[in-house]
């Protein structure tokens, strides 16, 4: 793999579903570079194609047309049970819902992807785990379950399942959707400290000034980018915790 | 996914919903155990027949009157060919692999004697009669080959006339009357209970032959003449010997029907053993339709289960499991559930079978091949009706069951 290369390369990628009589067209020729070491927003309406993006960058579902390639991979060839190998390897995701896996604690959570993993050399599961989990800052709630962790702090556990098999990329849609301000803030410190240790995340919100901590934003509208614009001077999360400017950030953000 | 992980996962996932896991196992458990108790009471029947068949005396021949067509049914006194003395004596002479024979004259009578009267049979038999029947004396002796040939009025009785008669003496020496005939008791019979078919085998008086011949039956005919095989690995050759015998006694041509019968102990035997064998097929097939329910259970379980858990997969999926992971999973947790609730099933098996024994005093038997069987028939259940449940879930999308909620 050549590092200079992008991590995320698609090339007028769309996407058709057909449910009989009626087409819709998701996506419409999207051509999109994603370079290591980037923090990227995808903004959208509901129906603008984020969605679908995200389906296709996460290796779930296949382009109708056109050619996505994923670390110099081209998951157009690669069939399920391959797709199922890249996202074990290749892609760390973290949901909304945080999807963790009820009645199993923080531990065995994070441990799941290195259970599915075919590498020989991922070396021990138990210290990745444990790394994983100090990486989020959560090293000793291990042995909680979902259950009686904060929603914050589960969504931490998921930050740090995507972790574990050092992917090439972080998927994350809507990581900030079920949390209150101060802790979407918080895990955008999160997001923003494991960027500056090198790690690619692609984050789909909705929120503006979650956006705004990003370094570069794409907006999605009726399956097209209208809109991709790097952001000079992102806001520091950590910074804004301290001051508390957030109180105060537009849009949303009543102090409790 | 490695093996090793495989399994992890899958009794991780088992291990979670323990009440899913005991409900989903309930039936496997009941249908083994079932499974096991029934053969059991089966097998103790078998066998129980089976001992009391040998108790009977295992080298014995038996020979009745009357042609095979008519084999079991006692003749009237106008009806067909007797049997005689001068057979059973020619049969005596004239055997080589026989290496006991006692004519057999049977006759009901009343008997008088002790504190009371009985209504019972008195058999007919030669000194040779006891080691036939490989019965044994309690106390007391059984009559000699001389009592035979003096025709002496003395008998052996068994321990129903015991309790009967002489409830509170030693009925040794003492008379009994038989048809105004007294007769000296000189021994006494072991109990021996119940037969296969439900006899008084205690229910007896043995003579002389020779006496109840002359002095009792007062018909010129015997009624069965009874011998014993040299060695069990001859009593077909002795059984044609005996009929060889017969024939030319009974001067009868070639061609012609015999007009006697010759039975074995196997003959009876495996009657028998076909009546119990049935039963325990019966037993078990009622038994193994619990079994079946059981697994029906499991896949209804794991059905419910993998709806249920669509979320999860989706999850699992999202993190990089393939299809044939949430398969193998699924499977693995079907075969672990149907595996373990098979071991408890054997468990409580045992303890049912040792308490219906207990409280029925029923002759039971735990064949290890039965339960080897048992536990495996749970194991290919849970294959079978785990397998749909476990490809319902590998096929699964992933993007619409990480939406599924």
């Amino acid at each position: 793999m050549n590092s200079k290369e992008a991590v995320i390369r698609t090339e007028r990628v769309t996407k058709i579903y057909d449910s009989g009589e009626v087409q819709v067209e998701a996506l419409k020729g999207i051509d999109l570079i994603i370079n290591p070491g980037e923090l990227v927003a995808i903004m959208g309406a509901s129906g603008s194609g984020k969605s679908t993006m995200l389906n296709i960058l996460g290796c779930l579902d296949y382009p109708s047309a056109g050619d996505y390639f994923l670390d110099g991979i081209h998951v157009n060839d690669l069939d399920r049970d391959q797709l199922a190998d890249i996202r074990n390897r290749k892609i760390g995701f973290v949901f909304q819902g945080f999807n963790l896996l009820a009645r199993t604690t923080a531990f065995e959570n994070v441990e799941l992807p290195l259970l599915y993993s075919r590498r020989a050399d991922s070396g021990d599961p138990v210290q990745l785990t444990r790394q994983a989990l100090e990486r989020v800052g959560l090293a000793e709630r291990a042995h909680h379950y979902p259950n009686q962790l904060s929603g914050g702090q589960q969504q931490r556990v998921a930050i740090a399942r995507a972790l574990v098999n050092q992917p090439a990329i972080v998927l994350a849609d809507e990581p900030t959707g079920n949390l209150d301000t101060r802790t979407s803030i918080e895990i955008m410190a999160t997001f923003q400290e494991l960027n500056r240790q090198g790690i690619t995340i692609i984050l789909v919100t909705h929120e503006h000034d979650i956006a705004a901590y990003c370094h570069r934003i794409i907006e999605f509208r009726d399956g097209k980018i209208i809109r991709d614009q790097a952001l000079p001077h992102p806001h520091a999360a950590g910074q804004d915790l301290e001051t508390g400017r957030w109180k105060t950030a537009a849009g949303q953000g009543a102090p409790s | 996914m490695k093996w090793k992980n495989l399994i992890k996962v899958a009794f991780k996932s088992i291990v979670k919903n323990k009440m899913r896991t005991l409900l989903t196992m309930l039936g496997i458990i009941i249908g083994v155990a079932a499974v096991i108790v029934m053969v059991a009471i089966g097998k103790g029947a078998e066998q129980r027949i089976q001992n009391q068949i040998a108790s009977m005396g295992t080298n014995l021949i038996m020979v009745f009157p009357g042609s095979m067509q008519q084999r079991g049914v006692h003749m009237g006194p106008d009806q067909g060919v007797r049997l005689t003395l001068d057979d059973a004596d020619k049969v005596k002479k004239n055997s080589t692999l026989l290496d006991a024979v006692s004519p057999v004259v049977r006759t009901g009578v009343q008997v008088i004697g002790g504190s009371g009267n009985w209504s019972t049979a008195v058999w007919g038999g030669s000194e040779e009669y006891l080691k036939i029947r490989d019965w044994k004396m309690s106390s007391g002796e059984f009559f000699s080959a001389a009592d035979v040939r003096a025709q002496n009025k003395v008998c052996v009785i068994g321990q129903t006339i015991v309790k009967n008669l002489f409830a509170n003496e030693d009925p040794i020496g003492q008379q009994l009357r038989l048809r105004n005939v007294p007769f000296k008791v000189i021994g006494v019979l072991k109990e021996r209970g119940q037969s296969a078919f439900g006899q008084d085998q205690d229910d007896v008086i043995i003579a002389p032959y020779s006496t109840v011949y002359y002095r009792l039956s007062g018909e010129p005919h015997i009624n069965q003449i009874l011998a014993r095989a040299a060695s069990l690995d001859q009593m077909t050759q002795a059984q044609a010997e005996i009929t060889t015998i017969m024939r030319e006694a009974h001067k009868i041509q070639e061609g012609q029907d015999d007009d006697f019968t010759v039975r074995n102990q196997t003959d009876i035997a495996s009657t028998a053993e076909e009546t119990t064998k049935v039963l325990t097929i019966l037993l078990a097939s009622i038994a193994s339709i619990s079994l079946l329910v059981g697994g029906i259970g499991i896949m209804n379980i794991m059905l419910v289960s993998v709806t249920e858990r669509t979320h999860e997969i989706g999850i699992r999926m999202a993190i990089g499991a393939r299809s044939r992971d949430i398969l193998v999973q699924f499977l693995i947790e079907a075969i672990v559930l149907s595996l373990s609730g098979g071991l408890i099933g054997v468990l409580i098996g045992f303890i049912a079978t040792y308490i219906v024994h207990l409280a029925t005093e029923w002759n039971t038997v735990i064949a290890p091949a039965n339960v080897i069987l048992s536990f495996g028939f749970a194991g290919a259940v849970g294959v079978f009706f785990g397998y749909y449940p476990a490809r319902k879930a590998s096929s699964l999308n992933p993007i619409e069951a990480l939406r599924y909620e």
